[in-house]
């Protein structure tokens, strides 16, 4: 049962992105949102853990949570697909369930 | 103006847009503009995204307050510091900020920028020596 996971909290504050990619099943997707988009920058403390998920999991950031924020692609992980909102709910409707790690 | 100038210091943790902190601490300082303080604002943690440049919140549907940060040397603002170590966390430098202009309208002296990267003793000190601290 493939799952969405949604992450909105900054991985420098929270431990939310850390819980999510560690109870996360293998093969399931996972969406940075809001202060969540943080976490797939590039050079961070916090990259290399978001790098070694890449290998089990599908990892997408909200690009309009990134431009509000001065960041575009060129700074994020590669291997990390950016959507926009209508991507945001292809990936809700195109998943069995949606879980959000608050 | 006042006689008792004191040293105001603005401690900022947050990141802006994912919760109101960043922005209600901005208003706090341009409101206390009016009362002739001397002003010192420091970034930390989460807080140094608050200066990032390029902010473009047009697809999200907020309100940008990145550009407010330029002018703040309008507002009596006269020290911006930011902790090293939270950039590095981050991978971040003093080139991925907004630069502030300062000028003393009184004296001319002027200042290209007053954001200034500092380590994590300066910014001690810099707590240590305010008479009032805010917490955002």
């Amino acid at each position: 049962m493939a799952v969405l996971h949604t992450v909105n909290k900054s991985p420098f504050e929270r431990n939310a992105l850390e819980s999510c990619l560690k109870f996360a099943a293998g093969g399931a997707a996972v969406l940075l949102i809001e202060d969540g988009v943080y976490g797939v920058l590039r050079d961070t403390s916090a990259a290399d853990k978001v790098q070694m998920a890449l290998d089990s999991l599908q990892l997408y950031v909200l690009g309009p949570d990134l431009s509000a924020r001065g960041f575009d692609e060129e700074r994020i992980i590669p291997g990390v697909k950016v959507v926009d909102y209508a991507g945001f709910v292809d990936l809700a409707t195109e998943h069995d369930k949606v879980q959000a790690w608050l | 103006m006042s006689e008792v100038v004191k040293k105001f210091c603005y401690l900022n943790r947050k990141a802006p847009y994912g919760t109101i902190y960043a922005w209600e601490s901005l208003e706090v300082v341009l409101i206390g503009a009016a009362f002739d303080q001397d002003v010192t604002l420091v970034f930390v943690d989460d807080g140094v995204y608050q200066l990032t440049k390029a902010q473009d919140t047009t697809a999200v549907g907020m309100k940008n307050f990145s550009p407010t940060y330029r002018t703040l040397g309008d507002y009596e603002v006269k020290h911006i510091f930011v902790d090293r170590e939270s950039l590095q966390a981050r991978g971040l430098n003093a080139d991925d900020l907004v630069q502030v202009a300062w000028e003393d309208w009184e004296t001319g002296e002027e200042r290209e920028n007053i954001v200034e990267v500092v380590d994590a003793g300066r910014v001690t000190e810099i707590i240590e020596a305010s008479d009032v601290v805010f917490s955002f």
